[in-house]
């Protein structure tokens, strides 16, 4: 009995335990991320943002939770039942799932899988499917249309992220998050990290990274003069609060993977005294947030696109550019003998 | 415990608590609130007008068609996959065999160009 206990339980406990710790971080650091969000973009605008809610407004988010928590949940009458709840726990759901896979810091990974980007991928492309179960669900004109702009948008980009991702996975030969930081690693510190290298792959990443995940200047499903909140509209409560934390969690998680990919992970800047004191873990979130704050920043100083550039932009400009960018790269690494 | 399995058990497990998560956050306010519905609150929003007709209506085929492109240029993403992990291993055959096919998937993305069916208006 020991011996089963300590061959199969201990070790489901142990992950337990860890994926309960990073989701509870990742959750509360969310919230605060929330609240930076709403307070950069009222600093731009030169309004206060909330300030009420604590100091500063810092606990604004949990005061937001539990009025979710203690709302009404409206079921339209029309909508069908199951998948109108099913919709925001997909939505939400697949994108905590995809956390399991991001490396925070030197073997700190709640799974470090060899397919991890892959992993990765394959989950946020099912994320369109919570959108469109909820547009669908709800029975009503503005969600309906909201779902459909939203996902050919989610769908359009996502190519354009595949084929950056395949670039950079020219560069360093193996589908492992951990290995994409390490292959990072070199004597110019910042330098050497992909993004100087790939500069265009990671405007166009930042870009479709933007758009795949509904944020403005891209946020047409919301339009909030045309489509009310697009396939939000009839949610109400904690489905509506899912909703709300599927996306950011998406947002964060899109951070992080511009982190991995082109900004080095948890490579300090450079590897001398005063920066490689600081913990892996430090950097990763540094970097992470300062993504996030660029994130912030376009919200906030971008007017919104109208929905033909915005296909415009994903199909006729980044896809070509990514598609030309694969060969030039694999051109480069195959003639000059520098693959990995 | 076997090595595949300690690889993607934690995986599994991390969508359990993830999942754990999200039903004890959409159940709680069936528990905790007041749920007192009438005809007005539960009818589909249309702007203060009594629904016309059903939502479940035609919509623009363009959204068909992105869908389709969509498919097209996934698969072509998911072919590129293990190419780009075995680059090297690969070589010289393996880098012109993608080059080729890149180079015929580009003539379908001109075709479909020409033929404006990435055009918005």
């Amino acid at each position: 009995m020991a011996e089963f206990f300590w061959a199969y339980v201990w070790p489901v406990l142990v992950i337990a335990a860890h994926s309960v710790l990073l989701l509870v971080v990742l959750l509360v650091l969310i919230a605060f991320l929330l609240l930076a969000d709403r307070k950069i973009w009222a600093a731009v605008q030169l309004r206060r943002g909330p300030n009420v809610v604590g100091p500063f407004g810092l606990l604004q988010s949990f005061a937001d939770l539990l009025k979710f928590v203690l709302k009404e949940p409206v079921i339209p009458a029309g909508a069908n039942k199951g998948v109108f709840l099913l919709a925001p726990l997909v939505s939400a759901v697949l994108a905590l799932s995809a956390w399991a896979v991001i490396p925070v810091s030197p073997g700190w990974a709640v799974a470090n899988i060899n397919v991890g980007i892959l992993y990765v991928f394959a989950i946020s492309s099912l994320e369109v499917y919570g959108v469109i179960m909820g547009g669908w669900a709800s029975n009503s004109k503005y969600p309906f249309l909201g779902a459909l702009r939203s996902a050919a948008q989610m769908v359009s980009y996502e190519v354009s992220i595949g084929f950056v991702i395949i670039t950079v996975l020219l560069c360093v030969g193996s589908l492992n998050l951990t290995d994409i930081v390490l292959a990072q690693q070199g004597s110019l510190g910042m330098f050497n990290w992909f993004w100087l290298p790939l500069f265009p792959l990671f405007i166009i990443f930042f870009v479709s990274a933007l758009a795949e995940t509904n944020r403005p200047p891209f946020d047409l499903p919301e339009a909030e003069s045309e489509l009310v909140a697009g396939f939000m509209v009839e949610y109400s409560s904690t489905p509506y609060l899912l909703f709300m934390l599927g996306e950011y969690v998406a947002i964060v998680l899109m951070c992080a993977l511009t982190t991995i990919l082109f900004l080095g992970g948890w490579l300090p800047p450079f590897d001398i005294a005063p920066f490689n004191w600081l913990p892996g873990v430090f950097w990763f979130v540094f970097k992470v947030v300062f993504v996030f704050f660029m994130f912030a920043m376009v919200k906030a100083i971008v007017p919104r696109y109208r929905y033909d550039q915005l296909m415009r932009l994903g199909w006729k400009v980044f896809l070509p550019l990514s598609l030309f960018m694969i060969v030039a790269v694999a051109s480069v690494l195959h003639f000059f003998d520098l693959a990995p | 415990m076997n090595e595949l399995l300690m690889q993607y058990l934690p995986v599994a497990i991390f969508i359990g608590v993830a999942l754990v998560i999200g039903l004890a956050l959409i159940a709680a306010p069936f528990f905790v609130t007041i749920s007192n519905p009438d005809p007005e609150k539960v009818s589909a929003y249309e702007c203060g007008f009594k629904a016309f007709d059903d939502a479940r209506m035609k919509f623009d085929v363009r959204f068909y068609l992105v869908a389709l492109l969509f498919i097209i240029f996934d698969l072509e993403v998911a072919f590129l996959f293990p190419w780009a992990v075995a680059f090297r291993d690969a070589g010289t055959f393996g880098f012109w065999s993608v080059m080729i096919f890149l180079g015929i998937l580009t003539i379908g993305f001109i075709y479909e160009w020409r033929k404006g069916a990435l055009e918005w208006d």
